[in-house]
């Protein structure tokens, strides 16, 4: 149920953040201070949600050799400009293979 | 109306990493379909999905996917003029604000072509976005060992891939603040509940606000596949 409520609340929210933008006063826009914040945010919760998804368990930071090999096959495929599927794919196969072969 | 296809081939692709990613972290196909037809916005998707998987504080969860959500706001003022539209079809079209829709809109000579680009785009991009989140989670949710699977990088691969495109483009002080983001985010771990650290991370973002201005733009200037997700698309790429 605490799910659910979280599951519409973020719903809500990103409508209203969506539609505030197609309803505010353009002249927000012209603000150089909104649009550095707009870029900065984004950049730095992406970077931080990868490092504590690859390396966060609870409370603890654990190092896995598989998962971190999954994450450094989906950066060699990033630099040679994959699809989205390939870095995905990339990242799951060379981690489930590792563990498959009993290392990491 | 091609372009919209290709686009949409690469979001059915994250698609189907979210509906993996939510039912791995414990929501039910129901609730991950309903997460992608009302959130509708990538990245916010997986951070709050990240949160529930580690057991971690609802609040922060929908926080931290509100501000992620957040630039949403801003493609939408760019496209409140381009679109001229309002009443009933202002609040529908809403909903479909997010980084490609804006990209594909944007780049239209004309009204006429950009209402068209973005009721195309939001349609066909909505739909492969919905349909594979539900093939992605009762896929997964058959499956009964995560781990062998890699499945538990998949999570951390999407964010990466979000990551790469705005890192390519913005130059050193992208890293610093990625960089800065992520220290503080793994520094906070052991003394704060899951979801709270990477809200810290937030905090790091004043670094962009100090100093000359960057080039980057935070509109989507032109996306192609290889783009992912709704409210995901590579940024200003070129």
């Amino acid at each position: 149920m605490m799910l659910w409520i979280a599951l519409v609340a973020t719903a809500a929210g990103c409508y209203l953040l969506k539609y505030a933008g197609l309803a505010a006063p353009r002249s927000v826009l012209d603000n150089p201070w909104v649009q550095r914040f707009a870029v900065a945010v984004p950049l730095a919760l992406l970077a931080a949600l990868v490092a504590v998804e690859a390396l966060g368990d609870g409370q603890s930071l654990v190092w896995d050799g598989a998962r971190m090999a999954g994450l450094g096959a989906a950066v060699c495929a990033l630099v040679l400009r994959a699809p989205f599927l390939v870095v995905i794919v990339a990242a799951a196969a060379t981690t489930a293979g590792l563990r498959a072969l009993g290392l990491g | 109306m091609r372009d919209s296809v290709g686009i949409g081939v690469a979001v059915g692709a994250a698609g189907l990493a979210f509906g993996t990613t939510a039912v791995t972290a414990g929501l039910s196909p129901v609730q991950a379909v309903f997460t992608s037809l009302f959130v509708f916005t990538g990245a916010s998707q997986f951070a709050l999905v990240g949160v529930v998987a580690g057991g971690g504080s609802l609040v922060a969860g929908v926080l931290g996917a509100l501000l992620l959500g957040a630039r949403n706001t801003l493609y939408g003022l760019r496209l409140a003029d381009v679109l001229g539209w309002h009443g009933a079809r202002r609040t529908v079209a809403a909903h479909g604000v997010i980084d490609e829709t804006t990209a594909v809109t944007l780049a239209q000579p004309d009204r006429a072509s950009a209402r068209l680009a973005f009721t195309t785009s939001y349609t066909v991009l909505g739909t492969f976005w919905v349909v594979t989140t539900l093939v992605g989670a009762a896929a997964t949710d058959r499956v009964h060992d995560i781990d062998a699977l890699g499945l538990d990088v998949v999570g951390p691969a999407v964010f990466l891939g979000l990551l790469w495109p705005r890192l390519r483009e913005g130059g050193p002080r992208a890293w610093l603040v990625s960089g800065l983001g992520a220290g503080a985010a793994l520094a906070a771990t052991p003394f704060l509940p899951p979801g709270v650290p990477v809200l810290l991370a937030a905090c790091a973002a004043c670094v962009a606000l100090i100093g000359p201005a960057q080039s980057g733009s935070p509109i989507p200037a032109d996306t192609e596949s290889g783009d992912v997700g709704p409210g995901d698309g590579e940024e200003a790429r070129r």
